[in-house]
C-alpha cells in the first residue's frame, strides 16, 4: 500500500519509539499534522516555536532519549533556531522537523520560504533537505541516529510540502550507510594504559567531569574512579550532578563563578583527568594559568575537542563509560593522604558565602539555598540564564545526574521555562522546580499557557530582583557602574500573572515569609508560581576577572 | 605553512557549502578549493590548499571530520605527490608582440584556444610555479582576463588510503 512522505514521516516517529513532539503547525507543515492526526504520538502545541526547541530539548536531558519538535516554514524555522542552537552547544539529542515551500517554488523567495538548512548548518550536527520522498525513511532512520550517537546533537530534516503529499511505498530501513559517521567509543588500549601510568604516579590528581559523564551515563564509573585513586571532583556547568553533592571528594563547581577551593585544587594539581568536559573559555578564563603544573589526561568522544583550547599530554578519545571501564582495572587504590588533607583545608578556608546582614531582606541566595535544602531528592531544577543560574550551580546539590538542566554553552535566555515544561512532560510525577531572573523568564512567559494546557504543576521560583542581574554586575565589574539597559521600571506582579494562568501565586520580601510558604508549596500537587523579591544589588562571587586565571578569582 | 589537503565527500547538494562555511566560520585560511565529482559518482574529491600551523591544520583536520558528509582526508603536504592547476589567460596581442607571445606558449607547453582580433587566449596547465611563472611573462603584453581553477592533487604511485572506494557503492544511499 502506498501512503504520503508526510504519513510514513509519522511512522517513522513511531518506529523510533517517539511518544511525544512539540511544535506550532502552519502552511507548509500542514502535510504532516494531518498524518499526525490519529497517530499515537501525542503533540503539544506550545505558543512560540523557541518554546518548542527548548521543550524538546528539556525532555531530551531528562529522559536520555531523542527530543523531536516540528515547525512550519519560515518564520516557525527561524524561531527553533535558538533553539536547535542551544542543544547544538549543549550535545542535546534532538530531532527537528520544518515544513518548507513546495520544491517548485525553493529558491524564489516565495511566501515563509527561508533556506533552514543554510542557516542551520552552524548549528546542527548534520541536517537534510528532502527532496525526494523515497528518501524520507532513510533520512529519518539516519537522523536519529546521528542526533542519538557519538556526540550528540540536534538534526533538521526539512520537507517540503510537495514532497510530504506525494505517495510512496513505505518500509522503515534496517541499514544505512554513513560512511563519513564512525564514533570512535573504545579508547585507544596504550592511551589508556599511559592514562593509568601517569594517574597512579600521580600524588595531587583532581578529576573535572563535564557533561559528556551524564550523556555517556558514566556516574557509576566516575564514582568509582575517584573513590578509588582519592581524587577530588569538580564539576562544569553541565557536569553537576555526575557526581554526588555530599559526596567528601566532591569540589563543586570550577572556573569563571566556581568555587575557590575548586579553582585552587585544579591550580595546584599535579595531574588533571578530564572526562567528558571540553575546557569551555568559562572554566579555563587565562589558558596560561589553567592546571599550570599538571599533566592532562582528556577523556572525550569528540576529537576536535582535544587540543583544542588546552594543551592535553594525554588525549583518548571514545566514549568516557567505555574508556573508565577500561581504565578502572589498571587502576590501584591510592590514598593521596596530604593531598586529601590540603583539599580538605582548602575547603574550610574559602566556603561558599554570601552576606545576610539584614534578617528583612530577602537574599537571593538564601531563596536558592532553601531550595535546595527542601526540594525532594528526585526533584528536578531547570533554571534560566543570569546571576540565578549561578547561584543555582554553587548552591545546589544532586545526587544523581539529569535533574539539573541549564543552558550552557550558548547561555540562552529564556530557556527555563520551555525546558522544564519538556521535563515535567519526560518525568511525570516528578517535582519540577524552575529557578528564574525576572528578565529571562520574560523571554519565554507565553509558555505558561502550554504548562497549564498540560497540567504540569510546576513550581516556579522569579528570582525577582527587577533587573537583568548579571549584565548589571557586568557593567559594575567593567564598566565603572554606569549602569545602562538593566533596570526594569515597569514592576510586573508574578504572582498575579501566575494566578492568570490557573496556578497558586505568592509574593515574597522577606526569609521569614519565603520559609513559612516553602515546604507547602514543593508538597504541593498544584502548580505555583512564586514571586521571590530578592535585593537587587547582589553579585555572584567568586568572580574570576577576565584574563586573570582562575585562583585569582575576586571576592567583591 | 601551506597544507594541500585531498577530502573525500559525499556527492550530496549542501556538501560544498557546509565545507566553505566550515573554513570562514572557524577563521581558517583557505588558499584555493577544487571540487568535482570522483570515478564513483557518489563521491566527490576536494583538494584543498589551507594556510596555518600544526595546531590549525590539526583543528581543520577534525573539524573536517565532523561534518557528517566527509568520508575521508588526506593531509599530502609531505608526500610526494603531482599537482595541477589550469589557467586561462586573455592577453593583449597586437600584430607586432604576437609571434612573441606564441613563442612564450611553446616554451611553457601552453595551447592557444580563441584568436581574437586584438587578443589571444591561451591555456596552461602546471603546477602553481609555472602557473605563476607564466603569468609573470604575459604581464607586459597587458593581460586583460584570467581564471584559474585552484589546484588540483594526487599522490604518486600506489599508496593506500587514496583510492576513492574504501567503501562498496551500494553503501551509498
Ligand atoms: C537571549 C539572551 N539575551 C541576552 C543575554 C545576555 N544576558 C545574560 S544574563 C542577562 C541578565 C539576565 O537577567 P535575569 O533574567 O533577570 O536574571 P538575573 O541575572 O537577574 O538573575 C542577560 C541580559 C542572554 N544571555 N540571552
Amino acid at each position: 500500500m502506498e501512503i504520503t512522505a508526510a504519513e510514513a514521516l509519522i511512522q517513522c516517529l513511531e518506529k523510533e519509539e517517539v511518544k511525544i513532539i512539540f511544535g506550532c503547525p502552519g502552511g507548509a507543515i500542514l502535510p504532516v499534522y494531518d498524518a499526525l492526526y490519529g497517530s499515537s504520538i501525542k503533540h503539544v502545541l506550545v505558543r512560540h516555536e523557541q518554546g518548542a526547541a527548548h521543550a524538546a530539548d528539556g525532555y531530551a536531558r531528562v529522559t536520555g532519549k531523542v527530543g523531536v519538535c516540528i515547525a512550519t516554514s519560515g518564520p516557525g524555522a527561524t524561531n527553533l533556531v535558538t533553539g536547535i542552537a542551544n542543544a547544538y552547544m549543549d550535545s542535546v539529542p534532538m530531532v527537528v522537523i520544518t515544513g518548507q515551500v513546495a520544491t517548485t517554488q525553493v529558491g524564489t523567495d516565495a511566501f515563509q520560504e527561508v533556506d533552514i538548512t543554510g542557516i542551520t548548518i552552524p548549528v546542527t550536527k548534520h541536517n537534510y533537505l528532502v527532496k525526494d520522498p523515497r528518501q524520507l525513511p532513510m533520512i529519518v532512520k539516519k537522523a536519529f541516529h546521528i542526533a542519538s550517537t557519538g556526540r550528540p546533537g540536534p538534526v533538521l530534516i526539512d520537507l517540503p510540502r510537495d514532497i510530504a503529499s506525494r505517495k510512496i511505498k513505505f518500509k522503515y530501513p534496517k541499514n544505512f550507510a554513513l560512511p563519513g559517521y564512525k564514533p570512535t567509543y573504545k579508547g585507544h588500549p596504550s592511551m589508556v594504559q599511559q592514562a593509568a601510568r601517569v594517574i597512579m604516579k600521580s600524588e595531587r590528581p583532581v578529576i573535572y567531569a563535564g557533561g559528556g559523564v551524564r550523556i555517556s551515563g558514566a556516574s557509576q564509573e566516575l564514582l568509582k574512579l575517584a573513590e578509588t585513586i582519592s581524587a577530588p571532583v569538580t564539576h562544569t556547568l553541565m557536569g553537576l550532578g555526575c557526581f554526588p553533592g555530599d559526596h567528601p571528594l566532591f569540589l563543586g563547581m570550577l572556573g569563571l563563578h566556581g568555587t575557590r577551593y575548586a579553582n585552587l585544587a585544579v591550580t595546584g594539581c599535579d595531574c588533571l583527568i578530564a572526562v567528558g568536559a571540553r575546557f569551555d573559555d568559562r572554566v579555563v578564563s587565562k589558558i596560561s594559568g589553567f592546571a599550570p603544573t599538571a599533566r592532562v589526561i582528556h577523556i572525550d568522544i569528540d576529537p576536535a575537542e582535544i587540543g583544542k583550547n588546552v594543551r592535553t599530554h594525554l588525549p583518548i578519545v571514545g566514549d568516557v563509560k567505555t574508556v573508565l571501564e577500561a581504565l578502572l582495572p589498571l587502576l590501584d587504590k591510592k590514598d593521596n593522604a596530604a593531598w586529601f588533607e590540603r583539599i580538605e583545608q582548602l575547603k574550610l578556608e574559602n566556603p561558599l558565602v554570601y552576606k545576610q546582614e539584614r534578617q528583612d531582606v530577602l537574599k537571593p541566595q538564601f531563596v536558592i539555598e532553601k531550595l535546595n535544602q527542601y526540594k525532594p531528592c528526585d526533584a528536578i531544577v531547570v533554571t534560566d540564564v543570569g546571576q540565578h543560574q549561578m547561584w543555582a550551580a554553587q548552591y545546589m546539590r544532586f545526587k544523581e545526574p539529569r535533574c539539573f538542566l541549564s543552558s550552557g554553552g550558548l547561555g540562552a535566555m529564556g530557556f527555563c521555562l520551555p525546558a522544564a515544561v519538556g521535563a515535567g512532560l519526560g518525568a511525570p510525577g516528578r517535582t519540577v522546580i524552575l529557578v528564574a531572573g525576572d528578565g529571562g523568564f520574560q523571554m519565554t512567559i507565553q509558555e505558561l499557557a502550554t504548562a497549564a494546557e498540560q497540567n504540569l504543576p510546576l513550581k516556579i521560583f522569579i528570582i525577582n530582583n527587577r533587573k537583568l542581574g548579571m549584565v548589571r554586575q557586568l557593567q559594575e565589574y567593567y564598566h565603572d557602574k554606569r549602569y545602562i539597559a538593566v533596570d526594569f521600571r515597569f514592576n510586573l506582579d508574578f504572582a498575579a500573572l501566575g494566578r492568570m494562568y490557573g496556578m497558586e501565586g505568592y509574593t515574597v520580601e522577606t526569609p521569614e515569609q519565603l520559609m513559612e510558604l516553602l515546604p507547602g508549596i514543593l508538597a504541593s500537587p498544584v502548580p505555583v508560581m512564586v514571586n521571590c523579591i530578592v535585593s537587587g544589588d547582589e553579585n555572584v562571587l567568586p568572580m574570576v576577572l577576565a584574563g586573570t586565571n582562575i585562583d585569582e578569582a575576586v571576592d567583591k | 605553512m601551506r597544507h594541500t589537503l585531498t577530502v573525500l565527500v559525499e556527492n550530496t547538494p549542501g556538501v560544498l557549502a557546509r565545507v566553505a562555511g566550515l573554513f570562514s566560520r572557524r577563521g581558517f585560511n583557505i588558499d584555493s578549493l577544487a571540487v568535482g565529482r570522483t570515478d564513483n559518482p557518489a563521491v566527490s574529491r576536494m583538494t584543498i590548499v589551507v594556510e596555518g600551523d600544526d595546531q590549525v591544520l590539526e583543528q581543520v583536520n577534525k573539524q573536517l571530520h565532523k561534518l557528517i558528509d566527509v568520508i575521508k582526508i588526506n593531509d599530502i603536504t609531505k608526500d610526494a605527490y603531482v599537482d595541477r592547476e589550469l589557467v586561462m589567460i586573455k592577453v593583449y596581442a597586437e600584430a607586432a608582440t604576437r609571434s612573441e607571445i606564441m613563442q612564450l606558449v611553446d616554451i611553457f607547453r601552453g595551447r592557444i584556444v580563441d584568436v581574437g582580433r586584438k587578443t589571444l587566449t591561451i591555456e596552461v596547465t602546471g603546477d602553481e610555479g609555472k602557473i605563476d611563472a607564466f603569468e609573470n611573462c604575459l604581464r607586459p603584453f597587458g593581460i586583460k582576463e584570467l581564471v584559474r581553477t585552484g589546484k588540483i592533487a594526487m599522490l604518486r604511485g600506489l599508496k593506500p588510503g587514496t583510492k576513492n572506494n574504501g567503501y562498496k557503492e551500494e553503501d551509498m544511499v
